[in-house]
């Protein structure tokens, strides 16, 4: 046991997250260069004082474009896992409270869309209802609900049964107000890492959707669709890939080891 | 009368081959009265206890007999109804002290709870007052300190005071104490008796007490059940019982008292 109240994984997690934070809000409110200019003489240009991340093949600067894709992945993130975690807070602690008939039924809904690949499932959503962000953040988020349900319910499976809530239950209070009064925040610790790392999944995923090209449409930059566009200039313009490659790092580590260090305090 | 069970069965059906539980158990306790039931594991002693305060909402549960508490019946209640009594007119306080209250809450939030639930048109500063003076009636140092700790910032026999307090702040008529005393160690234990007692006399607040403890009951209450394998084997006034005892498994239950023995 090491004398120190946070972990060093904790306090690298926050600053690295914060210095994101701080970009993605910079980024609504300013960037270098307007996103979609194109400037045909700076095509594919190298890293220089005046366009530090270089230009892409439109002639575009990477750095005011990545700075924008952030914001734009982080807003989907989020959503997805706001939307992800709401649900699944709901179904988990309905099913995990009260068992029984309801509990079966909908565990085994749950079943059923867990076995589908997060990715599928969301592409599916997108060509039933078109795509674009708000699309692709609402099918992610709801492909995202069955692994939230999981642990709250697990949860609220390991609370219910003891003596605190059997006195509740005593004292009169009302099933709602045991299950989100007295119950939720004993989940809050498992909750909030669990966000944590469905956070990173929901980069990597609408970065993964805007690769295909099924998120964030051009001329709209988001940081998958920026790899996607990238990867043909791959060995003559390398920057171009690699900056928005760092930024998809930076978020999701940052992210990572905060998890890690709530998991361990 | 406060309390009347009569010929109360209950059977669990929760396997292929029905459990009894309880069998025929009748009996009644008047208001301030304390009354304790005692019996070894798997007697029936606590299945009596959750009964009287409807926790056997199961639906593989069978159950038959009656229940009156103040002239109400409560073994065929609703849910609301049995509401209105939970926390009100009866209390339940737990044997684990360490469980019993949640630990993310802090002890003034507990303590107020049913306050919360029974009187809502009590206002917000009201109701912390109360809770301090519950607090401080079950003699705990410093209540508005107290009021603010989490429960892992309290000792074993402290929380069980806290669960106490928190049982008392509506006044029940009938508190119902599940082996209170049976995690904490000696001195901690005759201390909580007495706070129980002296409740007792002062709020004229019935106690069933609840322990395999006969030397415990002997001292804290006037009248007291025997059971074994959910029948009542005995029944009667403390010192009748311990001076003639009637039945055998009694008898065997008050030679089991480890006595003082010079060495």
């Amino acid at each position: 046991m090491r004398n120190q109240k946070y972990s060093f994984n904790l306090i690298a997690g926050v600053a690295i997250t914060s210095v994101m934070l701080f970009l993605v809000i910079l980024s609504f409110f300013y960037t270098p260069y307007e996103i979609t200019v194109m400037d045909s003489a700076s095509k594919l240009a190298s890293p220089t004082f005046k366009h530090i991340m270089g230009c892409d093949n439109f002639g575009r600067d990477i750095f005011s474009r990545v700075l924008k894709g952030t914001g734009n992945t982080f807003a989907i993130a989020a959503m997805t896992v706001a939307i992800g975690a709401c649900g699944g807070v709901i179904i988990g602690s309905f099913t995990g409270y009260f068992g029984g008939l309801l509990d079966e039924i909908l565990m085994r809904i749950n079943d059923v869309v867990f076995a589908f690949p997060n990715i599928l499932l969301a592409l599916v959503f997108v060509s039933l209802f078109g795509t674009g962000k708000y699309n692709v953040a609402a099918a992610l988020g709801i492909a995202f609900i069955p692994s939230f349900a999981r642990i709250v319910r697990g949860e609220f499976i390991k609370c219910r049964g003891m003596d605190y809530v059997k006195s509740a239950q005593l004292a009169g209070v009302g099933n709602m107000r045991i299950i989100f009064a007295h119950i939720l925040p004993n989940a809050f610790n498992v909750l909030m890492s669990s966000i944590m790392i469905g956070f990173n999944n929901a980069v990597l995923a609408e970065a993964g959707m805007s690769y295909l090209g099924i998120g964030v449409q051009p001329p709209d930059a988001s940081l998958g669709s920026m790899l996607s566009e990238s990867q043909t200039y791959l060995l003559s313009a390398p920057w171009y890939a690699a900056f928005p490659g760092l930024m998809t790092i930076l978020l999701v580590l940052g992210f990572s080891l905060m998890a890690d260090g709530l998991k361990r305090t | 009368m406060l309390l009347e069970i009569k010929d109360l069965n209950i059977e669990f059906h929760d396997h292929d081959v029905p459990e009894r539980v309880l069998n025929h158990v009748s009996f009644e306790m008047d208001n301030g009265e304390m009354l304790g039931i005692v019996g070894e594991s798997g007697s029936g002693k606590s299945m009596t206890a959750m009964a009287i305060a409807g926790l056997l909402k199961r639906h593989d549960i069978k159950k038959s007999g009656e229940i009156f508490f103040d002239g109400n019946e409560l073994l065929r209640a609703s849910r609301a109804e049995l509401r209105k009594y939970q926390g009100n007119g009866i209390s339940v306080i737990f044997q684990e002290p360490m469980t019993s209250l949640n630990p993310v809450k802090r002890i003034g939030w507990q303590v107020e709870e049913s306050l919360k639930i029974h009187r809502p048109d009590i206002g917000k500063s009201e109701r912390k007052q109360r809770a301090i003076e519950a607090i401080a009636d079950v003699e705990l140092p410093e209540p508005e300190l107290i009021y603010r700790k989490y429960p892992h910032e309290l000792s074993g026999g402290m929380r069980q005071r806290a669960m106490i307090a928190s049982a008392m702040i509506c006044e029940p008529k009938l508190l119902i104490a599940d082996e209170p005393t049976t995690a904490l160690d000696v001195t901690i234990q005759l201390q909580i008796v007495k706070l129980l007692q002296r409740l007792n006399r002062e709020k004229h607040m019935a106690v069933l007490f609840i322990s395999h403890d006969l030397s415990l009951v002997r001292r804290l209450c006037g009248r007291i059940i025997v059971m074994r394998n959910g029948n009542v084997v005995e029944e009667g006034f403390a010192q009748e019982i311990f001076d003639n005892p009637k039945q055998a498994y009694t008898k065997e239950l008050i030679n089991a008292i480890p006595k003082l023995v010079k060495l």
